[in-house]
This record gives C-alpha cells, structure tokens and sequence, in this order.
C-alpha cells in the first residue's frame, strides 16, 4: 500500500505546481478510489494521469516510480500509443520507467484476449513483471476462463504474486494452492521462503510458512519428477520416429535388395525441397488464405518427386550393378555428391519452410508436459507409413513378389515374376518413402544441401542394428536407439550423448553381428 | 600531371595463366606457331598498353589477395565477403585506385578446407606476391594461415567477430574481440533496461569460439556476482538436429522468470533450435536467446516467425540509420545485381560483411598515408587509422591490431532485420585478452613485442 499512497503524494505535489490543485485535492479527499460523483473522479483521473504523463520523464528517480504507479493504478489500454510516443522520444531511464507500465497495462488488457494464448502470455507475465496490483484483475479473469490451462496459469500468477504479501495468512494460502497446483514456477520463490524461515532470527510466522513451503515443494518435486520421465519418454518416441520414418525406405532397399544406397539422404533431400518449390508456388499463385495447405499437397509432390528420382537413379545405374554391394556403395555416394551439389547451385543454401499454422506450438496435456504438434505428427506420419509398409509387402500381390524375388531370385524368374519390373518398382518406392521422410523433416529442421548427410549414418546405423532385411527389427532399432539417446542426454550432454550411442551401437555389433532380428532359413545364405 | 584514372578491373582477376603450349610435339608446334605468334605478339602489345596505363597513372598495379571459401559448407557465409571486397576494390579504382595505382584482386577458392586455406595463403604471398590479403571466416582457417602469414610477414584483414586470446603482428581483426559483443551482450541482459536477467543458459556448438566466449562470460559473470547455480553451459555437435532435451531443460531452468539463453550455436543447428524454442511453448518474453551468430545474412534463410523478439549482438545491422549506411546497402544491391551474383538486389549486408569492406578502406588509407604497400610501413600507418564505416566511425587500435567498434544490440524483426534496441555509448576499445580470464596479459606492438605480462 506504501507505493500507492507515494503515488499519490507525488501526483498532488507536482499538480500543485502546475496548478492542477483543484482536481488533484479533490481526489485525495475521496480517497482516490471511490470518489463520490462519476464526472468529478473522471475528470481527476483523467488530470492525474496527465499529470503523470509529464512526470514519467522527470530526472528524479522517485517521481518516475511515483507517476508509473499512478498510471499503473488508474490507466488503461488506452494510453499505450501515447507512452510509445513519450519512450521514443525519452532517454534510458524514461524508457525504464516506462516498460513496466506499458506491459502492465498491455497485459491487463490481454487476459481478455480472443486468443488462449495471448491471454496465457498475459498472465505469466503479469506473474514475472512483480507487481501486486495485479492479483484482482487474474482472479477476475481465471473465474471467467474456459480453457484449464489458461485458467491454470492465472491462479498460479496470482498466487505467486501473493507469495510477496506481509500478511502470513495470505502467504500461507497461496504457499498451498502453489503446492496443490505443482507450479514449477514457484520452486525458486518457495525456495527463497524456505531459506528465510530456516535461517537464524527468524519469526514464528517466517518458520510457519517455511514448513508449508516445504511440504508444498516436495509434492511440486515428485510430480516434476513424474513429468519429466513422461517428456523424456515422448522425446524418445519422437526421436525413434524420425529415425524410423528416415529408415523405412533405407531398410527396403538395402535390406530387401542389398543395394547400398549411400543417396539415399539426397532423396529425403529432394522431398524436402519439393516441399519447398510446392510452398513457393503457393505463394507466388495462390491467396494467403489458402496458404497452409500446401504442406498437404506437399506430399504427393514430394512422394512422387523422390519416388521419379529414385526410379532414373534404378534404370541408369543400379540395375547395373546388382548384387555388387561395394560397387552401388560407390556409385550412389558419386550420385549423392552430385545431387547435393546441383541441389546447392540451384537453390543456394538459403531456403526455408513455413509450417502451417496447426503445426506450430503444442498441447499442455498436463501440468509440466507439453508436446509439440509438429512432433506429435511426425509420430502419427510414422506409423501410418509403418502399417502401409506392412500391407503392401506382407498382404499384396507386390508384395508377395517382392519378397519372392528376395529370397530366391533365379526361382522367382523361372516361376514367370518379372524380376526387372519388381526390382524397379519397389526401388521408386522406397525412394518414395525418403522424400516423405524429407516432407515431415522439414517441420523440425532445416532445408539446405546437406540435409541429406545429417541423417543418412544415423539411417544406416539404425538398419543394421535392427538386422538387415528385417521391417520389424528396423523398428525395434529406432525406438530403442531413439529411446536411448533420450535416456542418455539430459545426463550426459548432447555430444557424450551421441558418443555413447555410437560406442553402444559397436558393441552390440560384436555381440551380434547379424543385428536384433538375423534372417533365418536359405535366404540368410544367399 | 596525367588525370586519367586507370581502367576499372573486372571482379574477377583475370588470372589464366598464359601457357598455352608445353607440348614438344614439334608438329604440332610448326603447325599452330604462326597462331601462337600472332597471339603472343597481341597478348603482348595488349599488356603493354595495359602497363602503360597503369604506368602513367602511377606505376604498376597492386596485388590483393582474397582468400574466402567459395565452395563447401562456409560458402554460405563466405561468398558475400569475397563480393563485398571486390566492390570495394571496384570502388576504389574508380575514384583513381591507390596512390594512383590499380587494385588488382587475386581470388582463390580454399573450398572451406583448413588445409587448403594455409596452402593458398602461401600460393597469394610467395607465388602472386600480393601486399595485404582480406579473407578467413572460421577461428580455425584462421588459425591454420597464422604461421603463413608470420614467417612470410603477410598482412591479412580478419573481418568475423571472434573469441580473442589472438595478438598477431600480421593480421589486423576488424570484427569484434569477445568485449565488443558478447560481454557488452551479457551485460546489457543485466542491466534495468535489458530486463535485469540474473540467470543464464550458455548454449553453443561444440567448438573454439563458443568454448572460448563461454569461459570467459562464465567468469564474468562469476565476478558480477551471479551464483554458480544460475549459470548452465550446454554444447552441441556440429549439424545437431534434435533440441528436445536442451530446450527441456531450458524451460525448466527459466521456470519462474528471470532466465536469458547466450547461443553460440553455428550454422545449420540454428533452424532446429529455434524451432523447438518455439514449438515447446517458449517465448522471448519467457527467456530471450541473445545469439553471437545469427546476422541478418544467416536469417536470409530461415523461416523468421520462430525468431522475433528474440535478441541478437553485432556491432553493425542493415538497419543502422546513417547516410553513409544507406548508400552503402543500395551500393551492395545494385553491385550483386550488376554482377548476376544469386539473389540479386534481394541481398543484405551484416557485420562481418561491414567489417570486410571497411577494412579495404582503412587499408588504402594506410597505404596513402605511409606512401607504400611495405608491410611494416603499412602496419604502423594502420594503427590508430580512422575511417567513417558504414555504420559509423571506427578507429584501429593503437597498438593491440583490433578494431574500436560501438556495440548493438538488435532484435529480430519479422522481416529478418534487426531493431536496434541499445547502443554502447561511443566505441568500445578491443581487449584480445579477457580482463576476467587473463587479466595479467595484454597485446601491444608498440610498447611491447605482441603478448606481453602486465605487472
């Protein structure tokens, strides 16, 4: 309350020398906040804020804080563009007196913002800007929320906001809704109680709301720690699904035709970009409005763009060289060189995918765990592809074909399959599924010539530990590398993390040289 | 006196060299030989005429080297020093070259190969013969052309902002020492007005430069007075892709406020990042990235909306409000379009591209003022050169071989330009050594012999 009454003191000490005594004194009689008659407190509020206007840009430090006071007590949304006017034209110090006054009232007025998001922002900024005056206006606004975890962030703003009151009663409430709320927030706040009410000299009172910290802080802690092994979960699976989604198409080729296709990175490379000319196009031919939807057309663009390349690459070179494994290794990583380098001279290095607006962001699913949409999706893409994957070798004609001409392939010729065409159609499709993987990549990374080399040893790494040839060994390689890495990270740092991996990945090799799932029967020979 | 101003040279040096019949097939000889004359005896009178040019502008043409990668994953960034240099090479022969004399460019591509970057260093001073060489981005090409450019007595312009702990005689650093942007970066995010940040999150690619500003920020901070507990570190590979846990931990380590995130991350790391930052419901507002090396060239190519609001530290934006700036930017365009260079007139200019032009100036008002491309006499004119850079005055150092520079901090625009939010009052002098890290040593030429001890 000090800083209010300051306020008010300073406001009527420089109305007076103005001459603005009149309507100032009139509002001190009313106590500045129930004034008797509408039009008189109008008019004084309406001097006061002028009054205060002028005063933020004194050189003494305590009119400043006195007039931001008055202005954050009395002003509204309304004054914004006129104290922008006054910060551009002010110096340093008026431009810090005056931050917090624009955000308070900026904030104020955001906590009814149509946006959910804008009214979250608004009051976990109100929380971080400090200051008490706020508190009415966050319960006002959490009784009328809709959406738990807007409504969420207001009680938790709020209460922190009350963590600052000298009442202990008060504190002690709010200590305990913090608590009930698991507000990770609060832990650097209750941990600054706790030390104030454990340290020498300190009250009864101090000592009370200590003990509640305490307990409020340890039910904050266990849940922290239930929430924490939940993301770190989802990041592993998230991670497993981009190296599985990377891998599907590597596992088809190497594993089921035995071509080591070193291009196969430049593939992905080729779907991401085709994501990106399929975007340019939009924006240079279509409205703004229908923007977001070409990240669906996208898709086929990219499937089919992967799938052309990939099935040129089969007829020029690789048919050539079946059944020469170090011989495709060479000739693919020459293909691989050559497509980067076109990729670099004709889009340069500078390109860059929008994602689509229901792509950005992510859901609050509980109180500490948040998960991406982008990722969510990546995640739903995966599987889908997985379960296509599936019908088509194990429940189709193709298929039957497909893995016909693995096993055995004289056998299969003599038995009238056309090796050739099979061969050739299931190249263009792997080479499909790369480009699709590039089309999801470019919702978490970039777009640049050397996409490709980020995630091919990573590709390769998860085929072989899961067992060449094998679909399912595949994906148990990616989840439990994915799964791994996750584990490792948050202890180790992101490049022991990776050290480990590949230390990991050697081992289990030595161990097992034919991977999670070894073929079985003749074709383990052949 | 003549006045005629030499001939303007092309962008790219012409530097076929002419050989054009080791054959001893004595037939073919005899067959082509009359051509061969023809061609010789004009090539010949060609030159002729072109050295009497020169010659009667002032003598014969000086030799520079550039020596940026121009293939290779640095071409990214460093192709726009090489085409900044040769504007203002461009610019300078048109307004009459150097003491009257041509500059010619010589341009080598050492293709973002530290090893290639020394062997060309020594092909541009022993083979070419030039007076002063611009080029490097990296710490390490940097590091891998330093013993060339010592045995040699070379003189090389560094123009990228970079970790210090360097007192080389042969190479003037244009760009920023670790006291010129990240220090005053740092402590702007301290201040009041930065929004008084009191914990920190230094995140960087594994690698000298972010290693090298970390330990010194880290004990900067330390001696501020913020507590060890409030300072996280954190590296990532090269091409790390996958954010998750760090912008987890991040979230967790900015819970209730007062959190800044320092990145050195490099190059192709930063769209990921930023992405993740975004998508995991961070924002500026929550915990600002203050980043050392994202510029306005960087941006070019990223999708912005993940970035604005956040922060960055330069001592030069395309945005900066001065006339000379303003020239310079619709200069840069017009020469990128004028030369079919990509992109055209949609190209920006950004610090280290400001550095390398202004170093070619300061360069030629080096030379003019000790009246001779001798490396030693230029050295001593350099130091203490001033030269109205596009983003204001600059001044070399007395003594230390670094660049006093104002320090900027922009924020990021959805546009992929800069605001500039604060600037440092008048210039900053460059420490090459960090008072917080060694504060016993100091770099000095002129009192001392480079690296010195204080007492």
């Amino acid at each position: 309350m000090t800083r209010w009454w300051q306020a008010l003191v300073g406001a009527v000490v420089m109305a007076s020398v103005v001459g603005l005594i009149s309507s100032a004194e009139g509002l001190c009689a009313d106590d500045g906040s129930e004034p008797s008659s509408a039009d008189a407190a109008g008019a004084s509020t309406e001097a006061l804020i002028a009054q205060a206007l002028v005063d933020i840009t004194s050189d003494e430090v305590e009119v400043r804080k006195a007039a931001a006071a008055v202005l954050i007590n009395h002003g509204d949304i309304g004054l914004i563009p006129k104290l922008d006017e006054i910060r551009e034209a002010g110096g340093r110090a008026v431009r810090v007196a005056i931050k917090p006054v624009v955000d308070m009232l900026k904030n104020r007025a955001n906590l009814s913002n149509e946006s959910s998001d804008s009214r979250r922002s608004a009051a976990s900024d109100l929380a971080m800007a400090g200051r008490v005056e706020a508190i009415p206006y966050l319960k006002q606004a959490a009784e009328k929320e809709a959406v738990w975890w807007v409504r969420y962030t207001m009680d938790e703003s709020a209460n922190l906001l009350e963590l600052q009151s000298d009442d202990s009663t008060v504190q002690l409430a709010a200590v305990k809704a913090l608590g009930e709320l698991r507000s990770q927030n609060s832990v650097s706040k209750l941990q600054e109680l706790i030390d104030a009410g454990t340290a020498e000299g300190a009250t009864d009172q101090q000592r009370t709301v200590a003990t509640a910290a305490t307990a409020a802080m340890s039910q904050i802690e266990s849940w922290s720690w239930w929430a924490s092994s939940m993301e770190t979960l989802f990041r592993g699976i998230s991670l497993s699904s981009i190296l599985l989604i990377m891998s599907l198409g590597l596992a088809i080729v190497f594993g089921l035709m035995g071509v080591i296709n070193m291009a196969h990175g430049e593939l992905m490379m080729i779907g991401a970009y085709a994501t990106f000319v399929t975007q340019q196009c939009f924006i240079a031919w279509f409205s703004p409005d229908v923007f977001d939807w070409y990240f669906p057309i996208a898709l086929p663009v990219a499937f089919l763009a992967a799938a052309g390349v990939g099935w040129v690459l089969e007829a020029t070179v690789i048919r050539f060289l079946y059944g020469r494994l170090l011989e495709t290794l060479l000739a693919t990583w020459g293909v691989s060189l050559i497509l980067m380098q076109a990729a670099r001279v004709y889009f340069g290095d500078l390109t860059a995918v929008i994602a689509p607006q229901a792509l950005r962001g992510g859901a609050q699913v509980m109180v500490g765990v948040y998960l991406p949409y982008n990722r969510l999706f990546i995640i739903g893409l995966t599987i889908i592809c997985v379960i296509c994957i599936y019908y088509l070798l194990f429940r189709s004609n193709l298929g039957l074909r497909v893995r016909a001409v693995t096993q055995n392939r004289n056998m299969s010729a003599c038995l009238g399959i056309p090796t050739r065409k099979v061969d050739s159609y299931t190249f263009a499709f792997a080479s499909g599924l790369a480009g699709v993987a590039g089309w999801a990549l470019t919702m978490v990374g970039n777009v640049d010539p050397g996409l490709g080399q980020n995630y091919i040893v990573d590709s390769f790494m998860v085929v072989v530990t899961g067992g060449v040839g094998k679909l399912a060994g595949t994906i148990w390689a990616s989840l439990g590398i994915g799964g791994l890495n996750k584990l490792i990270e948050p202890i180790s740092g992101a490049v022991y993390g990776k050290v480990f991996i590949l230390v990991g990945v050697i081992l289990f090799l030595q161990w097992r040289p034919q991977g999670l799932f070894a073929a079985k029967g003749r074709s383990a020979d052949a | 006196m003549d006045t005629k101003k030499p001939p303007c040279t092309d962008n790219q040096a012409d530097r076929t060299d002419s050989n054009p019949v080791g054959s001893s097939r004595r037939e073919f000889l005899s067959q082509t030989g009359r051509v061969t004359a023809g061609i010789g005896v004009a090539a010949l009178l060609g030159n002729l005429g072109h050295y009497a040019l020169s010659y009667a502008a002032g003598g014969p043409p000086i030799k520079i080297g550039v020596l940026h990668s121009l293939s290779g994953t640095m071409a990214i960034s460093e192709v726009s020093l090489r085409d900044v240099v040769l504007m203002a090479v461009q610019e300078i022969n048109k307004a009459g070259g150097v003491m009257g004399r041509e500059v010619q460019p010589v341009v080598v591509d050492p293709a973002s190969n530290w090893d290639l970057f020394a062997e060309k260093a020594k092909q541009l001073l022993l083979q070419d013969k030039v007076s002063v060489v611009f080029g490097c981005w990296t710490s390490v090409s940097r590091k891998s052309v330093l013993p060339v450019f010592e045995k040699n007595n070379g003189l090389l312009f560094y123009p990228v902002q970079y970790e210090g702990e360097e007192c080389s005689r042969n190479v003037f650093y244009t760009g920023a020492a670790v006291n010129q942007q990240a220090q005053p970066a740092v402590e702007y995010l301290m201040s009041d007005e930065g929004g008084s940040y009191k914990k920190f999150y230094l995140l960087g690619t594994d690698y000298v430069y972010p290693r090298t500003t970390n330990k010194i920020l880290r004990a900067m901070l330390l001696a501020k007075g913020v507590p060890a507990a409030n300072i996280a570190e954190e590296y990532t590979p090269f091409h790390h892709q996958d954010y998750q846990t760090i912008c987890g931990k991040i979230k967790k380590f900015s819970a209730g406020g007062g959190a800044a995130v320092i990145s050195t991350i490099n190059g192709d790391s930063n769209v990921p990042f930023y992405k993740e930052f975004g998508n995991q419901g961070l924002r500026a507002e929550d915990a600002p990235i203050m980043a050392f090396s994202v510029a306005e060239d960087e941006l070019r190519g990223m999708d912005t909306s993940a970035l604005v609001g956040h922060l960055a530290a330069w001592n030069y934006y395309q945005s900066v409000d001065t006339p000379q700036n303003k020239k310079f930017v619709a200069n840069f365009k017009a020469y990128c379009k004028r030369n079919n260079l990509p992109d055209g007139d949609n190209r920006v200019t950004d610090d280290p591209i400001e550095a390398a032009y202004f170093g070619v100036h300061v360069w030629k008002q080096a030379v003019e003022q000790a009246k001779s491309i001798d490396v030693d006499k230029v050295r001593a004119a350099v130091y203490g050169q001033k030269y109205l850079a596009p983003g204001g005055t600059i001044m070399m150092d007395c003594c230390n071989q670094h660049t006093h520079k104002p320090v900027l901090i922009g924020e990021i625009l959805k546009d992929g330009q800069l605001k500039v939010i604060w600037r440092s009052k008048g210039l900053v002098k460059p420490e090459p050594w960090s008072e917080f890290t060694n504060p016993e040593k100091g770099c000095d030429w002129i009192k001392h012999k480079g690296t010195y001890q204080k007492k």
